[in-house]
């Protein structure tokens, strides 16, 4: 049924649309003043308006508001001089007034785009419009095969989500992004999360529910002007998903175009766990939201000099910076592409500006400290490390009081909640021997042991002392500084370079 | 005299006087409501000690010499669509019955802070939708001028309330005339003030763009009071209006209409209109006129449509608005036996708890907003709505204030027009106008019609924000006319 990515590549052309929801870091939700904190115990971060009480009122959250406008202005969109909240209607149990405060015909931010880069082309990204709503309380269902509603013994809802502010940012249409459409799917939402970041508006962890991606797909046959019928998966909770759910989504439906069928509009949903997608429910029963605008909220009409001061204020973008970075540390595309990949620069510009010279500070979280987070499964930035702490690390590797081994010795520590790379080091006893007493005691012994070696050496073959600098560092367990004990076993076998 | 006929303004001098305390004068009215309620039947929750206590608690902060308001230990009857934290609230819905709020909504709060003490919670059109009181889930009340009679609606238990001496001041909401029309009907004075001029926070939404929360009394004076007691600027009602509250207690006093320009609105009246009802409304314009007003006739041709475009915006908002009752946070649950889906369960306690009318309308309004007819019906509504705005906005251009009937008839048989929903409707034909474009406007009485020798009202309308006018005029009116009957219009109403 399925068509193998390659072979439907050749035949079909992909168009992308993505939809993707951001929950605001306010502290307080969209229209009361409820907490926003995760996690808390369910239906702890409620109140008369986010329950949907009888008579109760929204007052929207001008922060979010702010926020809003900061997200579209980053994305390069224009801003609504007046717009206002719609109601969208329906009923789900995990909505308490059964209708959502959105905007409809009349989004706060709109037209606007970001560009990517894929393998060092440059795609843009034009972005629709982008909208302030609030979130729905979440419901899990108990009992039944599917984790779904349909099926399930009872659900229990938790409505300390409801009313979260959420942003969404709807994509136009992409097409002519080929083969590379799961890549650059992963990259928008990338740059994306990236984006939310520098402007602090949101702590965007995809797993956390934080960022949530819906990610539309249709094929058009190679030399078609007319775009397919597209789907909408949800349910896509990582970086990784969203290239996953792109790919599969166009292997399944280019199988069942080249066996004459018809993709049906609907909604699809992820699986982690095979990659792929099932179907939802079909669009053609969709709902009528009978949407109109929410007379319980004044419209929003932001003074275009604040829009301006906004403007003016906002944080240099990610892409700018990566650009700055990039020459300030001398690195090439594919490095900084690398790095980017990994998500280290923020990272590494944190370990530069605490001190640490830009290679060194490359050098520790794409080399040890990647393998370890890679190891452990977790991000670069979820190690139980500091910035600050690789930076006194590589001040000690610069002052001569570590060597790499003993440094990533000191890593170790510090990952394994020994404390500070001073107290790890106090600790395990990692400083390099320096004293030359100590040393030369090591050296004569070394030398009486390697009797064949040392004579080599007085005879010249001078690469003959790795093995006599070896037996040091051995007999040292490695805290020897190893280019001093070279220049002492030199001179004590008289020899000169 | 005794203490249920004393005006509102009386009773607070008395109290602050110490002439009286807060709990004698609560007592009088309970008492008054043990006598009369089985006939009129304007409360659905009376809860005695619980009105008691507040009444106690008032009198204590009084005698620690707090400075309360003018109206401080003078009862009051909220319409039951007002969240009260220490009685039910229910908006005569089966679907919330005994439902208690854990909150107050902010008109019942700041009158409480004022030192009003509650009587109860009065009858109502189920949330508000009617204009009879018959449409409650609980019982009917009856007029206190005539028992066959309704008492208006929505707010008919607060107009039968307080025009049957069970209350001296009630509160009410306006969405469509439901604080005028039933005031107009039992002879008592009802205004809706400006949209925004007073907090829906904790009211229980009919249609959010028009619901208006306002006082009933048995004076101008007393409205007034009762008016500015309750209103300004409330942050947790983004609609609520950040401006000073017009001085309507000075307007009230004022009393003097000398040189004000007042416009007769061409279109109400003629056809369909009583012929009582005309009469009384000619000399009351012809009163203004003797004292000192000079009047004109206006022309607000699209007052016609204000009717139809109501019919759909209301029941647009209320249809989004009641989607919250579905039995899953509060108020009744049918069908839960662990066999139905959450869906089911929604759809069953709405089919049971919602009343006819309260469905007509949710109907209604979803299909009006449905893709496909939203142009058509909802959108065109509102362009109606922004042409009435503008009549209003160019009558006020040439007039202080304008002047009408407040309904077309006097009060109906209870019964009457229950089988007939535009027959309703059109009770309301006047006073809708002044919702959609969210001026002020007051009714006040003006006589009794001849054929039923039951009580007619004037409506005077203002500018938004303006409702000071309404004060003037409605107590230059009331002035005039009890020095001719020599005394209230209701002390011709049958004893109860």
């Amino acid at each position: 049924m399925t068509m193998v990515y390659d072979e439907a590549l050749e035949k079909f052309e992909p168009v992308l649309g993505l939809e993707t929801h951001v929950e605001l870091g306010t502290k307080s939700k969209m229209f009361c003043g409820c907490k926003t904190a995760f996690g808390a115990p369910a239906n702890t971060q409620v109140c008369p308006t986010c329950l949907a009480l009888p008579g109760s009122l929204p007052v929207a959250n001008e922060t979010a508001i702010e926020s809003t406008i900061r997200i579209g202005l980053a994305l390069n969109c224009s801003i609504a001089e007046w717009c206002r909240f719609a109601r969208k209607n329906y009923f789900y149990p995990d909505m308490p007034k059964n209708y959502q405060i959105s905007q409809y015909d009349e989004p706060l931010c709109f037209d606007g785009y970001v560009d990517v880069e894929v393998d060092g082309r440059t795609v843009r990204i034009e972005i629709e419009r982008v909208h302030l709503e609030e979130d729905t309380g979440k419901s899990t269902h108990v009992g039944g095969a599917t984790g779904r509603i349909h099926g399930a013994d009872y659900s229990i809802v938790d409505y300390n989500r409801a009313g979260i502010p959420l942003v969404e940012i709807v994509t136009k249409p992409i097409p002519g992004t080929d083969r590379m459409a799961p890549e650059v799917a992963r990259a928008y939402v990338t740059e994306l999360r990236e984006i939310m970041r520098s402007l602090g508006v949101s702590d965007v962890r995809m797993e956390e529910g934080s960022l949530r991606c819906d990610v539309n797909v249709s094929l058009m046959p190679r030399g078609s002007s007319e775009w397919g019928t597209r789907t909408e998966t949800k349910n896509v909770n990582s970086l990784r998903s969203v290239e996953r759910a792109v790919r599969s989504e166009i292997e399944r439906q280019a199988g069942i175009l080249s066996e004459g069928g018809k993709i049906i509009q609907e909604t699809r949903h992820f699986h982690e766990d095979t990659g792929t997608t099932t179907s939802g429910r079909s669009k053609e029963e969709a709902q009528d939201y009978r949407y109109f605008p929410e007379p319980d909220l004044v419209p929003i009409a932001p003074d275009p000099a604040w829009v301006a001061e906004l403007k003016a204020a906002l944080p240099e973008l990610p892409s700018v910076k990566r650009k700055r970075l990039q020459s300030e540390w001398g690195l090439s595309d594919l490095d900084m592409a690398a790095m980017h990949n990994a998500d280290a620069i923020d990272l590494v510009e944190a370990t530069v500006a605490a001190g640490a010279p830009a290679a060194d500070a490359r050098k520790w979280w794409m080399g040890e400290l990647a393998r370890r987070a890679n190891e452990s499964g977790i991000a670069l930035a979820d190690l139980p490390i500091t910035p600050e702490q690789i930076a006194r690390v590589t001040e000690l590797v610069a002052s001569g009081a570590l060597n790499d081994k003993l440094a990533r010795e000191v890593l170790e520590g510090v990952l394994a909640g020994e404390g500070s790379p001073d107290e790890v080091v106090e600790r395990r006893g990692l400083q390099i021997v320096n004293d030359e007493g100590e040393l030369l005691v090591m050296i004569d012994e070394v030398l009486a042991a390697n009797a064949d070696a040392a004579e080599k050496v007085r005879s010249g073959k001078i690469a003959a002392v790795g093995a006599l600098v070896g037996g040091v560092m051995k007999a040292s367990r490695g805290k020897a500084d190893a280019a001093r004990a070279r220049a002492l076993i030199l001179e004590k076998l008289g020899v000169s370079e | 005299m005794s203490l249920i006929s004393k005006t509102a303004a009386e009773l607070g001098a008395m109290i602050a006087a110490g002439e009286v305390s807060a709990v004698e004068v609560a007592e009088a009215h309970l008492d008054r409501m043990v006598e009369v309620e089985p006939k009129v039947q304007a409360f659905l929750h009376v809860e005695r000690e619980v009105t008691l206590e507040q009444a106690r608690a008032v009198d204590t902060r009084l005698r620690a010499g707090e400075r309360l308001g003018p109206l401080a230990g003078v009862p009051i009857a909220h319409k039951d669509i007002f969240a009260t934290r220490d009685m039910p609230t229910t908006a005569a819905s089966k679907i919330l019955e005994g439902w208690r709020p854990p909150y107050d909504a902010t008109v019942t709060a700041r009158l409480r802070e004022a030192g009003l003490v509650i009587l109860g919670k009065t009858n109502l059109d189920e949330f508000a939708m009617g204009s009879s009181t018959e449409n409650s889930a609980y019982h009917v009340t009856r007029n206190p001028w005539d028992l066959s009679r309704v008492p208006g609606g929505s707010s008919g238990g607060s107009s039968a309330a307080v025009a049957a001496y069970e209350a001296p001041l009630s509160t009410g909401t306006d969405t469509g005339g439901s604080i005028r029309q039933p005031a107009a009907v039992t002879g008592i004075v009802g205004m809706k003030p400006t949209y925004g001029g007073s907090s829906r926070y904790g009211l229980i939404a009919f249609a959010s763009s028009l619901d208006t929360p306002g006082p009933f009394a048995r004076n101008v004076l007393d409205a007034a009071l009762l008016h500015e007691a309750f209103s300004g600027h409330d942050p947790l009602d983004s609609t609520s209006i950040d401006a000073p509250v017009p001085s309507v207690v000075e307007a009230a006093r004022q009393a003097d209409i000398a040189g004000m320009r007042v416009g007769v609105v061409k279109e109400f009246g003629g056809e369909g209109y009583q012929a009582g009802v005309l009469a009384r409304y000619h000399e009351a314009v012809e009163l203004l006129e003797s004292l000192g007003a000079k009047v004109v006739e206006v022309s607000c041709p699209s007052f016609r449509t204000a009717l139809p475009a109501y019919y759909l915006i209301a029941p647009s908002e209320c249809s989004s608005n009641l989607a919250r009752f579905d039995a899953m946070r509060y108020g009744l649950r049918v069908g839960d036996d662990g066999s139905r889906s959450a869906e089911e369960v929604m759809a069953l306690t709405r089919a049971a708890g919602f009343g006819p009318e309260v469905k007509r309308r949710i109907m209604l309004g979803t299909y009006a907003l449905s893709s496909g007819y939203y142009d058509a019906y909802y959108g065109q509504a509102q362009k109606v709505r922004t042409v009435i705005s503008r009549e209003f906005d160019a009558a006020f251009q040439q007039v202080d204030v304008l002047v009408s009937p407040t309904t077309p008839t006097t009060a109906f048989a209870i019964g009457e027009r229950a089988d007939d929903p535009m027959a309703m409707y059109l009770a309301d034909l006047c006073t809708i106008p002044s919702n959609l474009a969210g001026n002020a406007a007051m009714s006040v009485p003006c006589g009794l019609a001849d054929e039923d020798n039951l009580p007619v009202g004037l409506q005077i309308m203002a500018p938004v924000l303006a409702d000071d006018r309404c004060y003037r005029v409605g107590a230059a009116v009331e002035k005039a006319l009890e020095s001719r009957w020599g005394g209230p219009l209701l002390k011709e109403a049958p004893s109860l």
